[in-house]
Protein backbone atom coordinates (compact mmCIF):
# COMPACT_ATOMS: atom_id res chain seq x y z
CA UNK A 1 0.00 0.00 0.00
CA UNK A 2 1.27 3.35 -1.13
CA UNK A 3 1.16 5.98 1.82
CA UNK A 4 0.63 9.45 0.94
CA UNK A 5 3.57 11.52 1.18
CA UNK A 6 2.52 14.42 4.04
CA UNK A 7 4.19 17.37 4.07
CA UNK A 8 6.96 17.95 6.34
CA UNK A 9 5.79 20.03 9.24
CA UNK A 10 8.50 23.04 9.87
CA UNK A 11 9.10 25.88 12.40
CA UNK A 12 11.50 28.38 12.48
CA UNK A 13 14.04 27.91 15.90
CA UNK A 14 15.92 30.40 17.68
CA UNK A 15 19.86 30.14 18.27
CA UNK A 16 21.80 32.24 20.27
CA UNK A 17 25.09 33.71 18.56
CA UNK A 18 27.44 34.87 21.71
CA UNK A 19 27.55 36.50 24.11
CA UNK A 20 30.92 34.67 23.63
CA UNK A 21 31.45 33.53 20.51
CA UNK A 22 34.92 33.89 18.78
CA UNK A 23 33.16 36.20 15.88
CA UNK A 24 31.54 38.90 18.05
CA UNK A 25 34.85 40.35 18.94
CA UNK A 26 33.81 41.12 22.71
CA UNK A 27 30.74 40.75 24.18
CA UNK A 28 28.34 40.73 21.94
CA UNK A 29 25.27 38.84 21.57
CA UNK A 30 22.88 37.92 18.16
CA UNK A 31 19.40 36.39 18.88
CA UNK A 32 18.33 34.67 15.42
CA UNK A 33 15.49 33.28 14.37
CA UNK A 34 16.09 30.66 11.63
CA UNK A 35 14.44 28.78 8.93
CA UNK A 36 16.86 26.15 8.34
CA UNK A 37 19.94 27.81 7.19
CA UNK A 38 18.24 31.12 6.23
CA UNK A 39 17.94 34.05 9.17
CA UNK A 40 14.54 35.48 9.23
CA UNK A 41 15.23 37.55 12.24
CA UNK A 42 18.14 39.02 14.33
CA UNK A 43 17.45 41.10 17.36
CA UNK A 44 21.24 42.23 18.42
CA UNK A 45 21.71 42.49 22.07
CA UNK A 46 24.79 44.51 23.82
CA UNK A 47 25.71 46.27 26.74
CA UNK A 48 27.39 43.58 28.69
CA UNK A 49 30.46 46.37 28.58
CA UNK A 50 28.66 49.66 29.69
CA UNK A 51 30.71 51.31 32.17
CA UNK A 52 28.45 54.37 31.96
CA UNK A 53 31.55 56.58 30.51
CA UNK A 54 29.54 59.37 29.79
CA UNK A 55 28.09 59.54 33.52
CA UNK A 56 32.21 58.84 35.08
CA UNK A 57 33.00 61.64 32.89
CA UNK A 58 30.96 64.07 34.54
CA UNK A 59 32.94 63.30 37.92
CA UNK A 60 36.35 64.27 36.49
CA UNK A 61 37.94 67.36 35.29
CA UNK A 62 38.20 68.12 31.65
CA UNK A 63 41.78 66.87 31.63
CA UNK A 64 41.04 63.53 33.40
CA UNK A 65 38.49 62.78 30.65
CA UNK A 66 40.90 62.09 27.85
CA UNK A 67 41.89 58.79 29.78
CA UNK A 68 38.21 57.84 29.82
CA UNK A 69 38.30 57.98 26.19
CA UNK A 70 40.90 56.00 25.35
CA UNK A 71 38.95 53.59 26.29
CA UNK A 72 36.08 53.62 23.77
CA UNK A 73 37.62 52.13 20.33
CA UNK A 74 40.79 50.64 22.28
CA UNK A 75 41.98 49.23 18.95
CA UNK A 76 42.29 53.55 17.63
CA UNK A 77 42.41 55.27 21.01
CA UNK A 78 44.60 58.37 19.56
CA UNK A 79 41.42 59.08 17.33
CA UNK A 80 39.70 58.88 20.18
CA UNK A 81 41.56 61.22 22.05
CA UNK A 82 42.17 63.59 19.49
CA UNK A 83 37.65 64.13 18.90
CA UNK A 84 37.54 64.98 22.30
CA UNK A 85 40.36 67.18 22.44
CA UNK A 86 38.84 68.71 19.50
CA UNK A 87 35.56 69.25 21.04
CA UNK A 88 37.36 70.87 24.02
CA UNK A 89 39.55 73.12 22.29
CA UNK A 90 36.41 74.21 20.26
CA UNK A 91 34.37 74.60 23.31
CA UNK A 92 37.10 76.98 24.89
CA UNK A 93 38.41 78.81 21.87
CA UNK A 94 42.27 77.32 22.55
CA UNK A 95 44.51 77.34 19.52
CA UNK A 96 47.27 74.36 19.28
CA UNK A 97 50.55 74.79 17.76
CA UNK A 98 51.30 73.76 14.21
CA UNK A 99 53.64 70.93 15.15
CA UNK A 100 51.36 69.82 16.99
CA UNK A 101 48.72 69.58 14.76
CA UNK A 102 51.24 67.52 12.53
CA UNK A 103 52.07 65.14 15.04
CA UNK A 104 48.43 64.74 16.00
CA UNK A 105 47.55 63.68 12.40
CA UNK A 106 50.41 61.52 12.49
CA UNK A 107 49.25 59.62 15.36
CA UNK A 108 45.38 59.75 13.60
CA UNK A 109 46.56 58.03 10.51
CA UNK A 110 48.71 55.26 12.13
CA UNK A 111 45.66 54.69 14.10
CA UNK A 112 43.62 54.21 11.02
CA UNK A 113 46.40 51.56 9.60
CA UNK A 114 46.55 49.99 12.91
CA UNK A 115 42.66 49.32 13.49
CA UNK A 116 42.00 48.67 9.50
CA UNK A 117 44.45 45.93 9.72
CA UNK A 118 43.06 44.68 12.88
CA UNK A 119 39.30 44.96 11.24
CA UNK A 120 40.45 43.03 8.10
CA UNK A 121 42.26 40.35 9.84
CA UNK A 122 40.02 39.51 12.34
CA UNK A 123 37.32 39.96 9.17
CA UNK A 124 39.33 37.12 7.35
CA UNK A 125 39.79 35.08 10.82
CA UNK A 126 35.84 34.86 11.01
CA UNK A 127 35.89 33.86 7.35
CA UNK A 128 37.66 30.74 8.50
CA UNK A 129 40.66 31.08 6.38
CA UNK A 130 42.96 28.79 8.18
CA UNK A 131 43.68 28.99 11.63
CA UNK A 132 44.94 32.66 12.30
CA UNK A 133 47.23 32.63 9.60
CA UNK A 134 45.45 36.07 8.17
CA UNK A 135 45.33 37.41 11.68
CA UNK A 136 48.70 36.84 12.69
CA UNK A 137 49.94 38.55 9.38
CA UNK A 138 48.58 41.61 9.94
CA UNK A 139 49.66 41.62 13.37
CA UNK A 140 53.41 41.50 12.20
CA UNK A 141 52.72 45.28 10.93
CA UNK A 142 50.30 46.51 13.55
CA UNK A 143 52.75 45.28 15.64
CA UNK A 144 55.59 48.21 14.31
CA UNK A 145 52.94 51.02 14.62
CA UNK A 146 52.41 49.79 18.80
CA UNK A 147 56.34 50.14 18.58
CA UNK A 148 56.37 53.44 17.50
CA UNK A 149 53.36 54.54 19.96
CA UNK A 150 55.65 52.86 22.75
CA UNK A 151 58.60 54.80 21.80
CA UNK A 152 56.74 58.49 21.66
CA UNK A 153 54.20 57.99 25.11
CA UNK A 154 55.44 54.67 26.78
CA UNK A 155 52.09 53.20 26.13
CA UNK A 156 50.89 50.67 23.52
CA UNK A 157 47.07 50.70 23.86
CA UNK A 158 45.64 53.17 25.70
CA UNK A 159 47.64 56.09 25.41
CA UNK A 160 46.45 59.82 27.01
CA UNK A 161 48.82 61.44 24.34
CA UNK A 162 46.59 63.87 22.46
CA UNK A 163 45.82 66.52 25.22
CA UNK A 164 43.93 69.67 25.36
CA UNK A 165 46.39 72.03 23.53
CA UNK A 166 48.55 69.77 21.75
CA UNK A 167 50.54 66.65 23.02
CA UNK A 168 51.73 65.42 26.10
CA UNK A 169 55.28 65.31 24.80
CA UNK A 170 57.13 65.98 21.85
CA UNK A 171 58.05 63.20 19.57
CA UNK A 172 61.45 61.14 20.72
CA UNK A 173 64.56 61.27 18.84
CA UNK A 174 64.88 58.00 16.48
CA UNK A 175 60.75 58.47 15.99
CA UNK A 176 61.12 60.13 12.25
CA UNK A 177 63.71 57.60 11.11
CA UNK A 178 61.87 54.47 12.20
CA UNK A 179 58.48 56.26 10.97
CA UNK A 180 60.57 56.66 7.40
CA UNK A 181 61.69 53.16 7.29
CA UNK A 182 57.96 51.76 8.10
CA UNK A 183 56.34 54.00 5.15
CA UNK A 184 58.82 52.69 2.99
CA UNK A 185 57.99 49.07 4.59
CA UNK A 186 54.43 49.39 4.59
CA UNK A 187 53.30 49.63 0.93
CA UNK A 188 54.91 46.15 -0.17
CA UNK A 189 53.18 44.55 2.56
CA UNK A 190 49.78 45.71 1.59
CA UNK A 191 50.30 44.96 -2.16
CA UNK A 192 51.73 41.11 -0.85
CA UNK A 193 48.36 40.60 0.87
CA UNK A 194 46.69 41.99 -2.13
CA UNK A 195 48.23 39.29 -4.69
CA UNK A 196 47.25 36.70 -2.12
CA UNK A 197 43.16 37.61 -1.47
CA UNK A 198 42.40 40.51 -4.02
CA UNK A 199 40.96 37.97 -6.34
CA UNK A 200 40.85 34.92 -3.93
CA UNK A 201 38.23 32.89 -5.44
CA UNK A 202 37.10 32.04 -1.85
CA UNK A 203 37.10 35.24 -0.74
CA UNK A 204 35.11 36.06 -3.40
CA UNK A 205 32.83 33.62 -3.15
CA UNK A 206 32.05 34.51 0.43
CA UNK A 207 32.12 38.18 0.10
CA UNK A 208 30.81 39.21 -3.10
CA UNK A 209 26.54 40.01 -2.93
CA UNK A 210 26.75 39.31 0.34
CA UNK A 211 25.09 41.86 2.85
CA UNK A 212 24.49 44.45 0.71
CA UNK A 213 23.99 47.97 2.16
CA UNK A 214 22.43 50.46 -0.62
CA UNK A 215 23.73 53.87 -0.61
CA UNK A 216 20.09 55.49 0.35
CA UNK A 217 19.54 52.83 3.26
CA UNK A 218 22.91 53.71 4.54
CA UNK A 219 22.40 57.49 4.62
CA UNK A 220 18.77 57.35 5.96
CA UNK A 221 20.31 54.57 8.96
CA UNK A 222 23.08 57.32 10.28
CA UNK A 223 25.71 54.35 8.63
CA UNK A 224 29.18 55.89 8.37
CA UNK A 225 32.98 55.27 8.09
CA UNK A 226 34.15 52.55 5.49
CA UNK A 227 30.65 51.00 5.57
CA UNK A 228 29.28 54.08 4.25
CA UNK A 229 32.07 54.56 1.45
CA UNK A 230 31.67 50.76 0.54
CA UNK A 231 28.17 51.48 -0.40
CA UNK A 232 29.96 54.10 -2.84
CA UNK A 233 28.72 57.55 -0.96
CA UNK A 234 31.82 59.93 -1.34
CA UNK A 235 31.92 61.22 2.34
CA UNK A 236 34.76 60.78 4.76
CA UNK A 237 35.24 63.91 7.39
CA UNK A 238 38.21 64.34 6.61
CA UNK A 239 37.68 66.35 3.11
CA UNK A 240 34.09 67.05 4.05
CA UNK A 241 34.26 68.92 7.31
CA UNK A 242 38.44 69.22 7.67
CA UNK A 243 39.72 69.43 10.92
CA UNK A 244 43.17 70.22 12.10
CA UNK A 245 45.30 70.19 8.88
CA UNK A 246 43.65 67.93 6.96
CA UNK A 247 42.46 70.31 4.52
CA UNK A 248 45.84 70.88 3.32
CA UNK A 249 46.83 67.10 2.91
CA UNK A 250 46.22 65.39 -0.69
CA UNK A 251 44.65 62.00 -0.56
CA UNK A 252 41.99 60.29 -1.64
CA UNK A 253 38.35 58.82 -0.61
CA UNK A 254 38.26 55.06 -1.75
CA UNK A 255 34.55 54.27 -1.99
CA UNK A 256 32.69 50.73 -3.32
CA UNK A 257 29.93 50.39 -6.18
CA UNK A 258 27.72 47.47 -4.65
CA UNK A 259 27.75 48.02 -0.95
CA UNK A 260 28.48 44.47 -0.18
CA UNK A 261 30.87 43.04 2.11
CA UNK A 262 33.66 42.76 -0.63
CA UNK A 263 33.40 46.66 -0.73
CA UNK A 264 33.89 47.19 2.64
CA UNK A 265 36.70 44.99 2.49
CA UNK A 266 38.04 46.60 -0.28
CA UNK A 267 37.65 50.11 0.92
CA UNK A 268 39.52 49.51 4.14
CA UNK A 269 42.52 48.35 2.09
CA UNK A 270 42.57 51.28 0.48
CA UNK A 271 41.98 53.39 2.86
CA UNK A 272 45.33 52.17 4.57
CA UNK A 273 47.37 53.24 1.46
CA UNK A 274 45.61 56.86 1.38
CA UNK A 275 46.95 56.95 5.24
CA UNK A 276 50.41 56.14 4.08
CA UNK A 277 50.37 58.80 1.56
CA UNK A 278 48.90 61.36 4.18
CA UNK A 279 51.64 60.02 6.34
CA UNK A 280 54.55 60.84 4.09
CA UNK A 281 52.87 64.57 3.80
CA UNK A 282 52.62 64.90 7.60
CA UNK A 283 56.17 63.66 8.01
CA UNK A 284 57.71 66.22 4.96
CA UNK A 285 56.25 69.17 6.44
CA UNK A 286 56.58 68.68 10.09
CA UNK A 287 57.59 72.04 11.34
CA UNK A 288 59.54 72.59 14.13
CA UNK A 289 57.98 74.94 17.30
CA UNK A 290 56.30 74.27 20.63
CA UNK A 291 54.16 70.79 20.98
CA UNK A 292 51.67 72.17 23.23
CA UNK A 293 49.80 75.57 24.54
CA UNK A 294 49.83 75.13 28.18
CA UNK A 295 46.37 74.91 29.72
CA UNK A 296 46.53 74.53 33.74
CA UNK A 297 45.47 71.13 35.63
CA UNK A 298 42.78 73.03 36.63
CA UNK A 299 41.33 73.83 33.24
CA UNK A 300 37.91 75.14 33.27
CA UNK A 301 36.10 75.02 29.61
CA UNK A 302 33.74 78.33 29.74
CA UNK A 303 30.18 77.43 29.62
CA UNK A 304 28.68 76.84 26.64
CA UNK A 305 28.29 73.76 23.97
CA UNK A 306 30.38 72.35 21.44
CA UNK A 307 30.03 69.50 18.88
CA UNK A 308 33.06 68.34 17.01
CA UNK A 309 33.28 65.22 14.95
CA UNK A 310 36.21 63.38 12.63
CA UNK A 311 36.55 60.56 11.01
CA UNK A 312 37.83 57.80 13.24
CA UNK A 313 38.83 54.47 11.54
CA UNK A 314 35.12 53.03 12.51
CA UNK A 315 33.08 56.17 11.20
CA UNK A 316 31.95 59.25 12.46
CA UNK A 317 33.23 59.87 16.12
CA UNK A 318 31.61 62.93 18.10
CA UNK A 319 31.89 64.49 20.90
CA UNK A 320 29.26 67.11 22.17
CA UNK A 321 30.14 68.69 25.21
CA UNK A 322 28.11 70.88 27.79
CA UNK A 323 29.88 73.17 30.55
CA UNK A 324 28.39 75.09 33.06
CA UNK A 325 32.13 76.75 33.57
CA UNK A 326 33.38 74.47 36.44
CA UNK A 327 35.76 71.93 37.05
CA UNK A 328 34.07 69.22 34.74
CA UNK A 329 31.69 68.55 32.02
CA UNK A 330 28.37 69.19 32.77
CA UNK A 331 27.49 66.43 29.71
CA UNK A 332 30.01 64.38 28.14
CA UNK A 333 27.62 62.59 25.17
CA UNK A 334 29.63 60.35 22.58
CA UNK A 335 28.60 59.99 19.29
CA UNK A 336 29.90 56.41 19.00
CA UNK A 337 29.96 55.28 14.76
CA UNK A 338 29.98 51.25 16.03
CA UNK A 339 26.85 51.80 18.25
CA UNK A 340 24.88 53.61 15.09
CA UNK A 341 26.21 51.04 12.67
CA UNK A 342 24.94 48.13 14.27
CA UNK A 343 21.52 49.81 13.48
CA UNK A 344 21.67 48.04 9.73
CA UNK A 345 22.73 45.17 10.98
CA UNK A 346 19.52 43.28 11.06
CA UNK A 347 18.53 44.60 7.48
CA UNK A 348 21.80 42.80 6.24
CA UNK A 349 21.42 39.94 7.81
CA UNK A 350 17.78 38.97 6.77
CA UNK A 351 17.57 36.64 3.82
CA UNK A 352 21.12 35.48 4.55
CA UNK A 353 22.53 32.20 5.24
CA UNK A 354 23.89 31.60 9.30
CA UNK A 355 27.54 31.24 7.96
CA UNK A 356 27.32 34.90 6.01
CA UNK A 357 26.32 36.23 9.67
CA UNK A 358 29.50 35.95 10.60
CA UNK A 359 31.22 37.77 7.65
CA UNK A 360 28.74 40.33 7.66
CA UNK A 361 29.25 41.28 11.18
CA UNK A 362 33.00 41.04 10.51
CA UNK A 363 32.41 43.26 7.71
CA UNK A 364 30.85 46.04 9.55
CA UNK A 365 34.08 46.47 12.02
CA UNK A 366 32.47 47.16 15.42
CA UNK A 367 33.89 47.42 18.77
CA UNK A 368 32.29 46.71 22.02
CA UNK A 369 34.11 49.26 24.05
CA UNK A 370 32.74 51.92 21.97
CA UNK A 371 29.34 50.61 20.98
CA UNK A 372 28.80 49.45 24.85
CA UNK A 373 30.60 52.58 26.74
CA UNK B 1 33.89 72.81 4.94
CA UNK B 2 30.02 71.72 6.58
CA UNK B 3 28.24 75.22 6.87
CA UNK B 4 25.99 75.89 9.89
CA UNK B 5 22.38 76.73 8.49
CA UNK B 6 20.37 77.89 11.96
CA UNK B 7 19.54 80.97 10.35
CA UNK B 8 18.62 79.73 7.00
CA UNK B 9 16.73 76.63 8.90
CA UNK B 10 15.24 79.06 10.93
CA UNK B 11 13.82 81.71 8.50
CA UNK B 12 12.41 78.70 6.49
CA UNK B 13 10.60 76.90 9.25
CA UNK B 14 9.13 80.56 10.07
CA UNK B 15 7.89 80.85 6.06
CA UNK B 16 6.58 77.44 6.04
CA UNK B 17 5.04 76.89 9.27
CA UNK B 18 3.34 80.48 10.03
CA UNK B 19 2.92 81.61 14.33
CA UNK B 20 5.37 78.61 14.91
CA UNK B 21 8.23 79.31 17.37
CA UNK B 22 11.32 78.31 16.22
CA UNK B 23 13.50 80.26 18.32
CA UNK B 24 17.54 80.64 17.22
CA UNK B 25 19.27 79.60 20.04
CA UNK B 26 23.36 79.98 19.69
CA UNK B 27 24.57 77.87 16.51
CA UNK B 28 21.17 75.80 16.70
CA UNK B 29 17.34 75.90 16.57
CA UNK B 30 14.60 75.50 19.37
CA UNK B 31 11.44 74.15 17.89
CA UNK B 32 8.86 73.34 20.18
CA UNK B 33 7.70 69.54 21.24
CA UNK B 34 4.30 69.16 19.31
CA UNK B 35 5.45 70.14 15.76
CA UNK B 36 9.02 68.80 15.87
CA UNK B 37 8.03 65.33 13.25
CA UNK B 38 6.49 67.97 10.50
CA UNK B 39 9.13 70.12 11.51
CA UNK B 40 11.81 67.22 10.80
CA UNK B 41 9.91 66.37 7.83
CA UNK B 42 10.23 69.31 6.14
CA UNK B 43 14.38 69.99 7.28
CA UNK B 44 14.61 66.31 5.47
CA UNK B 45 12.52 66.73 2.48
CA UNK B 46 13.04 69.93 1.31
CA UNK B 47 15.39 69.86 -1.33
CA UNK B 48 17.38 73.02 -0.29
CA UNK B 49 17.70 71.89 2.94
CA UNK B 50 17.88 67.84 2.22
CA UNK B 51 19.08 67.38 5.81
CA UNK B 52 19.19 63.85 5.15
CA UNK B 53 21.97 62.60 7.58
CA UNK B 54 20.70 62.35 11.39
CA UNK B 55 24.23 62.21 12.61
CA UNK B 56 23.45 62.17 16.79
CA UNK B 57 20.63 62.18 19.01
CA UNK B 58 21.16 63.49 22.69
CA UNK B 59 19.56 64.80 25.65
CA UNK B 60 21.09 67.28 28.71
CA UNK B 61 19.05 67.29 32.17
CA UNK B 62 18.77 70.78 33.67
CA UNK B 63 16.99 69.82 36.40
CA UNK B 64 13.83 72.20 35.21
CA UNK B 65 13.84 71.23 31.70
CA UNK B 66 15.30 68.42 29.43
CA UNK B 67 16.91 69.36 26.17
CA UNK B 68 17.05 66.67 23.45
CA UNK B 69 19.60 67.80 20.67
CA UNK B 70 19.63 66.64 17.05
CA UNK B 71 22.45 66.93 14.89
CA UNK B 72 21.51 66.80 11.54
CA UNK B 73 23.86 66.74 8.90
CA UNK B 74 23.02 67.20 4.42
CA UNK B 75 25.41 64.99 2.34
CA UNK B 76 23.80 66.32 -0.95
CA UNK B 77 25.02 70.06 0.22
CA UNK B 78 27.73 69.46 3.23
CA UNK B 79 25.95 71.10 5.40
CA UNK B 80 24.53 70.80 9.29
CA UNK B 81 22.13 72.01 11.80
CA UNK B 82 21.56 71.32 15.52
CA UNK B 83 17.68 71.57 16.09
CA UNK B 84 16.87 70.82 19.71
CA UNK B 85 13.52 70.67 22.04
CA UNK B 86 12.74 71.60 25.57
CA UNK B 87 10.67 69.72 27.73
CA UNK B 88 9.66 70.62 30.76
CA UNK B 89 8.98 68.52 33.92
CA UNK B 90 10.74 65.17 34.68
CA UNK B 91 7.88 62.68 34.57
CA UNK B 92 6.66 61.38 31.80
CA UNK B 93 8.59 62.86 29.12
CA UNK B 94 7.24 62.09 25.81
CA UNK B 95 8.56 62.98 22.21
CA UNK B 96 7.28 62.05 18.40
CA UNK B 97 9.58 58.97 17.26
CA UNK B 98 11.77 60.48 14.02
CA UNK B 99 12.12 57.07 13.33
CA UNK B 100 9.67 56.66 9.96
CA UNK B 101 12.18 59.56 8.85
CA UNK B 102 15.34 58.26 9.48
CA UNK B 103 16.43 54.49 10.58
CA UNK B 104 19.16 56.00 12.07
CA UNK B 105 17.23 57.11 15.00
CA UNK B 106 16.26 53.97 15.79
CA UNK B 107 18.95 52.82 18.69
CA UNK B 108 19.61 56.58 19.42
CA UNK B 109 16.33 57.28 21.08
CA UNK B 110 16.70 53.95 22.66
CA UNK B 111 19.88 55.03 24.13
CA UNK B 112 17.79 58.09 25.03
CA UNK B 113 15.00 56.37 26.62
CA UNK B 114 17.54 54.00 28.30
CA UNK B 115 19.94 56.54 30.39
CA UNK B 116 17.75 60.05 30.31
CA UNK B 117 13.82 58.70 30.50
CA UNK B 118 12.52 60.14 27.73
CA UNK B 119 9.95 58.13 26.00
CA UNK B 120 9.70 58.20 21.66
CA UNK B 121 6.11 57.06 20.87
CA UNK B 122 5.78 55.92 17.55
CA UNK B 123 9.05 54.26 18.01
CA UNK B 124 9.15 50.36 17.05
CA UNK B 125 10.70 49.02 19.78
CA UNK B 126 11.10 51.22 22.87
CA UNK B 127 12.83 49.30 25.17
CA UNK B 128 16.31 49.55 27.04
CA UNK B 129 19.26 49.26 24.84
CA UNK B 130 22.37 49.20 27.19
CA UNK B 131 21.01 48.16 30.68
CA UNK B 132 18.72 44.90 31.45
CA UNK B 133 14.75 45.46 31.34
CA UNK B 134 14.82 45.39 35.11
CA UNK B 135 17.13 48.35 36.00
CA UNK B 136 15.96 51.07 38.08
CA UNK B 137 16.19 54.66 36.93
CA UNK B 138 17.61 56.45 34.66
CA UNK B 139 21.39 56.54 35.26
CA UNK B 140 22.68 60.07 33.10
CA UNK B 141 20.25 62.21 34.97
CA UNK B 142 21.36 64.47 37.22
CA UNK B 143 19.39 63.33 40.37
CA UNK B 144 20.08 59.81 39.88
CA UNK B 145 21.63 57.97 42.77
CA UNK B 146 23.27 54.49 42.52
CA UNK B 147 22.51 52.05 45.35
CA UNK B 148 23.77 48.67 44.65
CA UNK B 149 21.59 46.02 45.65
Amino acid sequence: MKEEAAPIKTETFMVNMGPQHPSTHGVFRMRLSLDGEVVVDVEPIFGYLHRGVEKLAEGRTWVQDVTLTDRLDYLASMSNNLAYVLAVEKLAGIAVPERAEHIRVIMAELSRIASHLMAVGSFLNDMGAATFTPLIYMFQEREKILDLFEMTCGQRMTFNYIRIGGVSCDLPEGFIPALTRFLGEMPRFIDEYDTYLEDNEILLARCVGVGVLPPDKAINASVSGPSLRGSGVRWDLRQADPYSIYDRLKFDIPTGKNGDVYDRYRVRMEEMRQSLRILGQSVRDLPGGDYRTKVPVTFRAPAGEAYAHLESPKGELGFYLVSDGSLSPYRFKIRAPSFINLGVLRDLLIGCKVADCVVTLGSLDIIMGEVDR
Amino acid sequence: MTRDISQNAAQRIAQRFPGLAAEAAPAGIVVPAESLLEIAAFLKENPDLALDYLAAITAVDYLDHFEVVYHMTSITHNHSLMLKVRLPGRENLALPSLTSLWQGADLQEREVYDLMGIAFSGHPNMKRVLLWDGFQGHPLRKDFIYEPS
